[in-house]
């Protein structure tokens, strides 16, 4: 049965990069996949492109990652998918094309998906999922909306014979699920096929978050070598079961546990998880641990996908101001508290205007908040940290001001930490809402190296 | 005997705007029988007090023995503009490795990285 070897090339945009650069080396891969966006990720880049008209668009450790893995891949054949176009997936195909000139590549071709962006057909929408609010009311606020696009547009860039795909927005599991209709023909009607391979990309796409990252707890859940983690493999056949194993001479491993964590993780419900290709049926997986480390997968069945397409809509929603400082040694949770009392009274004597002030105590509650036990152990340090959401910079600012105030104003023996990044920032909401399908429109370029 | 669930299942958390979705997976399947009898979704959210200030929806997996909860409520209005400094909730879902399940005295065997009555 005809066989195709997937690695994922990083999780996220922060995600470490080394990994990747073994994999492309030494993986044998046919393909690799590189998940990079978050859900604001889109919007903050248009934040930070409404305040710097040169900023890049797209993943800002593009480089680094191709840097990393073009040489294994030319090496090796492997074609790549990666969804690190963000706002720019023209000038991050470009760059591509640079870098493989730079290495003296000829013959490639880089294809980049656009249509994705839905900001000028809010109209097309339907209401606003979390408020059932109109979705063309969101006015100057509105930053961009995207739609997440499915693994069609990606199957078809790589049968017009595209060494390397560049996606904006995309479903996860589709930058997986691409390669696999391309290789091997499934249809629309292919629920089961589909599901699978849907499947096989979610469990994919947070690339270590399967292979014992995310997943340490000493005595409990023991991973070898956890510093040293792999990323996944994964064999998958044209039927859709595959076997999901990590690159060899790595740290970690792919267990049960770690396979059933990442099975359900951000999953609303399991029965019937939504994807634009196929709403995949966890609930009919069969796993199997094998004798080399490696996870059998099959048995994941598919039902028809959804009507229309899930849209991310972000809008400026006002700035978050905050800080931290220090207390430690016998009564340091007593003094924190009446820290926060004092800054409490000095917010009121300022006139803070916010929508939500919250100070916590780091080591104690900041955590889990009101699910902390009544009768958890007293700590020796505790951090005091405080945020308030405002409407203005101005207000915002307050916040760390106030801060500034508990240095010579405060309680005894505050220590402080310095500045380790701004004290204001800007607050892009997400909301979310669902689009006709024949109001998004993806299209397909192919740059020639 | 009561027994804290760190002993008896594993947990994961994940977002999506303003739901954290809470993972327990059993370690094993006659340990999966208990928590599907005691940590209801009632339970769930009252354990939680709080910091789940909407729904709490159960969804049981027979499969891989694993019960995922959906909370909706749980990330101070979405993960962009919570006041958290764990504003995704990815520590969230240690809190119920502390719910007291009652586990019968002959299946302490079952038990993970069990020494002593918690």
């Amino acid at each position: 049965m005809k066989t195709i070897r997937i690695g994922s090339g990083s999780a996220w945009m922060g995600d470490r990069v080394e990994p990747a650069r073994w994999s492309a080396e030494r993986g044998r891969l046919d393909y690799m996949c590189f998940e990079t966006m978050a859900e604001v990720t889109i919007s903050m880049a248009q934040v930070r492109k409404a305040e710097d008209p040169n900023a890049i668009g797209w993943d800002p450790y593009l480089d680094d990652r191709m840097e990393a893995v073009l040489p294994g891949c030319l090496k090796a054949g492997t074609r790549i998918v990666s969804n690190q176009g963000w706002v720019d997936p023209e000038g991050a195909a470009d760059r591509i094309r640079w870098h493989l000139r730079r290495l003296g590549a000829t013959g490639k071709k880089v294809a980049f998906v656009t249509g994705g962006v839905v900001t000028d057909r809010m109209d097309r929408c339907g209401p606003i999922l979390e408020t059932g609010a109109d979705p063309t009311g969101f006015g100057e606020a509105l930053l961009s909306a995207e739609a997440y696009l499915g693994a069609r547009p990606i199957a078809q860039a790589l049968a017009e014979g595209a060494d390397i795909v560049v996606t904006g927005r995309c479903a996860d599991p589709a930058l997986f699920l691409g390669p696999m209709l391309h290789e091997f023909g499934w249809t629309d009607d292919d629920l089961d096929r589909l599901g699978a391979g849907a499947a096989i990309g979610h469990l994919m796409e947070c690339a270590a978050q399967v292979t014992g990252g995310y997943f340490s707890d000493p005595g409990f859940k023991d991973v070898p070598e956890p510093w040293n983690l792999g990323f996944p493999i994964a064999d998958v056949t044209e039927d859709g079961a595959c076997v999901l194993g990590k690159l060899e001479g790595t740290g970690g491993g792919v267990t049960l546990a770690s396979v059933k964590e990442q099975m359900l993780y951000e999953v609303h419900d399991p029965h019937a998880y939504a994807t634009p290709d196929v709403v995949v049926d966890f609930s009919t997986a069969k796993l199997t641990q094998l004798n080399d480390g490696r996870v059998r997968i099959e048995g994941v069945s598919g039902k028809p996908r959804p009507e229309r397409l899930k849209v991310s809509i972000g809008c400026r929603e006002g700035y978050i101001g905050e800080d931290m400082f220090l207390y430690a040694g016998p009564g340091a949770l007593d003094r924190a508290k009446l820290a926060k009392r004092i800054l409490e009274e000095r917010f009121r004597i300022v006139g803070l205007k916010a929508d939500e002030v919250r100070i916590d105590f780091v080591g104690y509650n900041a955590v889990h908040g009101d699910a902390t036990p009544a009768d958890a152990p007293e700590p020796y340090e505790v951090a005091v940290r405080v945020a308030a959401r405002t409407q203005t910079y101005a207000e915002a600012f307050k916040v760390g001001r106030e801060v500034d105030g508990m240095a010579v104003s405060g309680v005894a023996m505050t220590g402080k930490r310095g500045g380790h990044r701004q004290r204001v920032r800007e607050v892009v909401g997400v909301w979310s809402a669902l689009i006709d399908r024949d109001a998004v429109a993806p299209e397909i370029t192919i740059l020639e190296v | 005997m009561q027994v804290q669930l760190r002993h008896l299942a594993h947990v994961r958390s994940g977002d999506k705007g303003n739901t954290a979705l809470i993972s327990v997976i059993a370690y094993s399947e006659p340990l999966f029988e208990l928590l599907c009898e005691q940590l209801t979704p009632e339970a769930f959210k009252a354990h939680y007090r709080g910091a789940i200030t909407g729904e709490v929806t159960r969804h049981r997996l027979d499969n891989i023995g694993a019960l995922q909860f959906v909370c909706e409520g749980a990330l101070g209005g979405g993960v962009s503009r919570s006041l958290a400094m764990d504003n995704f909730g990815k520590a969230l879902c240690s809190a119920v490795l502390g719910f007291r399940v009652e586990v019968p005295e002959r299946m302490r065997n079952a038990l993970v990285n069990f020494q002593q009555p918690a």
